[in-house]
């Protein structure tokens, strides 16, 4: 198997921001041991958190964290792109718009005049909208932040010229690889996995806690069934929105979830008494 | 030692290092996508009917390293890899599982081809299996002719007879392995009326079976590929794969290519896979079956009828894991029955 790692030069990396708090960045300067060891593989070419040398591109691959919230960088990101070889997001923020996607939902204008004391020195968009919306994009990573083995694995892949293994399933696949206890089978704590894009290993079921759905909607999710589910278990219609309106608000899915109604199989009138209890019941 | 034993509000199976670990004193409370613990109330070791997960993950593991390599620009080479030996005892196994454990040595002992991890961790299993006296509410072994007694494949099989003040196991040797063990271990000859006691406790067992399945249903819903039905149940499917993932019986598998960020290691792995994904039936990038209709008529018929043409009988074999771990409670003894109406 030939790859390009063995072709010179060595190919350069370049890491972008956007809209965004920097905790994508931070998995990637958490991977200083691997990233130092592949130095003289790859040139780290433009990475101001971690370095204020700039190397000029073009550059082979480029990581983009954080969403398209303004006129300058709507235009940024086009010269990114014209840049970049390979380019892929990092992040909600990136993939889907982020946590600040909430304004999409609302009117930008009347946010600034409640939160700035000037708002006139603002220029700002009236939405937060992921990279794709305005660029060609070749992969997306999922998570609020991103998963630190899902990185080393991207650019292991592309240092290797060979498909990474980023799978779309769903976080349950994961959980039940890791043998977890099912959250919301046995517990009766919500839990968006079934809908949630795979990626973080099952994280939070791992610590007895639901999936709050922080890799976005999963390929093939129905999400009015999982609504569904999460009314039998007793949330109402705005705790439901609620749930699904974080990091991803905006990921198409759920963005409107559509509020089912309750399985028949898990109508309380069909539920043992425990079903509906809080967690205290479990030894 | 791998056993059932209380973890995180369920009983499942896992390392076990005493006696004192088995779910003494608990049972179940299963449905359609309900778990719960419940205290019995007593001492007994096995009152509770099949575990939440099952048994594959320790002879066909989630993830297994199949091939190690190097490669470099002009060439790639191949070290085979040997799986580490392990030696499994399976405690408090039931009859289900048993027979899953059946199922699976088909697909993975296969003449033509044996699976070497699966082959490593399955030839030492000492296996004592538990006859179910208490059957869930998702329990149909009895229609799939699996349970609730184990049959075969078993070194020991103990039946717990318990009532208030008898306390004692009936125990059949199953093989010299089992004779062996029970050299060592006190107790009193079984007598005709030990036998009797777990007969009847058998009988009431299959009657206790909280659901059903009736075997001609399955090849008359594959003649019904375009029935409404597929299309109603896909409405409430979540394609999340749950119910795949803690079938005994489901071996479905993809390959990764890992390599090393640094150096030029190459490994290939198997990981677990479930025809409700995309990749699953991806071919040049795009999935065959694209529909949560199509995954799940693929699931639904390949346990029920196209694993009898494959391997020569059903891939079900009862134990209702598949219902109570579905977050939505989607009971294929129920749907079966739809699907097999003309
Ligand atoms: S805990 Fe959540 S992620 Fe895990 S299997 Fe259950 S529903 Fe899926
Ligand atoms: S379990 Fe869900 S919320 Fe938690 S890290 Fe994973 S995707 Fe995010
Ligand atoms: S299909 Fe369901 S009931 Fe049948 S063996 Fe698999 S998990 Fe058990
Ligand atoms: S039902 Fe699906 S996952 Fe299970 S063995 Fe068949 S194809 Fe594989
Ligand atoms: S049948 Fe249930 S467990 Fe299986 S994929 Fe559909 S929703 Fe998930």
């Amino acid at each position: 198997m030939s790859g390009p790692q063995h072709a010179a030069p060595r190919p350069s990396l370049a890491v972008w921001k956007f809209a965004s708090c920097d905790g994508c960045q931070l998995t990637l300067l958490d991977c200083e041991d691997e990233l130092m060891a592949v130095t003289d593989r790859v040139e780290i070419a433009y990475f101001l958190e971690a370095s204020s040398a700039v190397v000029e591109g073009p550059y082979d691959l480029s990581l983009v964290e954080g969403s398209i919230t303004t006129a300058v960088d709507a235009e940024r990101i086009k010269e990114v792109r014209r840049q970049s070889r390979t380019l892929i997001t990092i992040g909600a923020c990136a993939t889907a718009g982020g946590i600040q996607a909430l304004r999409n939902f609302g009117d930008v204008e009347e946010l600034l005049r409640i939160v700035y004391a000037t708002p006139e020195f603002l220029s700002t968009l009236g939405t937060s909208t992921p990279i794709s919306d305005h660029v060609e994009v070749d992969l997306e990573l999922r998570g609020c932040p991103i998963d630190r083995r899902q990185l080393l694995e991207v650019i292991g892949a592309v240092l290797a010229g060979r498909k990474p293994a980023i799978g779309d399933h769903s976080v349950c696949v994961e959980c039940k690889a890791r043998h977890n206890t099912c959250v919301l089978v046995a517990h009766g704590t919500p839990c968006l996995g079934p809908v949630t894009h795979a990626g973080c290993g099952a994280l939070c079921p791992s610590f007895h806690r639901g999936c709050y759905g922080c890799f976005g909607p999963s390929e093939g999710a129905d999400i009015a069934a999982m609504t569904s589910v999460l009314r039998a278990q007793g949330m109402s219609e705005d705790e439901i929105l609620r749930l699904f309106h974080t990091f991803n608000a905006w990921s198409e899915g759920f963005r409107e979830p559509p509020v089912g109604p309750v399985p028949v199989a898990l109508s309380p009138s069909r539920l043992s008494p425990s079903r509906l209890s809080p967690r205290e019941d479990r030894p | 030692m791998i056993a059932p034993t209380v973890r995180d509000g369920t009983i499942t199976p896992d390392r076990i290092d005493s006696a004192a670990e088995l779910p003494i004193g608990y049972t179940d409370d299963q449905d359609g996508g309900h778990y719960r613990l419940v205290p019995t109330g007593t001492d007994e070791y096995f009152a509770s009917s099949s575990p939440i997960d099952s048994w594959k993950r320790f002879l066909s593991p989630p993830e297994a390293l199949l091939v190690r390599g190097r490669s470099s620009s002009t060439d790639l080479e191949v070290e085979p890899v040997v799986p580490d030996p392990v030696a499994f005892a399976f405690v408090g196994i039931r009859a289900c599982d048993l027979a899953a454990i059946g199922l699976l040595d088909r697909v993975f002992l296969a003449p033509d081809a044996v699976d070497p991890t699966y082959a490593t961790r399955r030839r030492e299993v000492f296996v004592v299996a538990v006859g179910c006296v208490h059957p869930g509410a998702t329990c149909f072994c009895a229609s799939m002719g699996t349970g609730p007694i184990p049959r075969d494949g078993y070194d020991l099989a103990l039946t717990e007879l318990y009532d208030g003040d008898r306390h004692e196991f009936l125990v059949d040797v199953g093989s010299d392995r089992g004779a062996a063990v029970m050299a060592d271990v006190s107790g009193r000859p079984a007598v005709a009326a030990d036998d009797e006691a777990a007969a009847a406790r058998a009988e009431r067992a299959v009657a206790a079976m909280g659901r059903q399945l009736d075997p001609l249903d399955p090849p008359r819903a594959a003649a019904n590929p375009e029935h409404v039905g597929w299309g109603d149940v896909a409405g409430r499917c979540l394609s999340c794969g749950n119910c795949t993932m803690v079938c005994p019986t489901c071996f479905c598998s993809a390959t990764q290519d890992r390599t090393a960020l640094l150096g030029d290691g190459v490994e290939r792995w198997r990981v677990w896979d479930s025809c409700f994904t995309a990749d699953f039936s991806s071919l040049h990038g795009n999935p065959v079956r694209a529909t949560t209709e199509s995954r799940y008529r693929q699931w639904l018929l390949h346990k029920l009828v196209t694993w009898h043409d494959q391997f020569g009988s059903s891939g079900c074999v009862g134990c209702g894991r598949c219902i109570t771990s579905c977050p939505v409670g989607i009971d294929l003894t129920a749907e079966i029955r739809v699907l097999a109406e003309s």
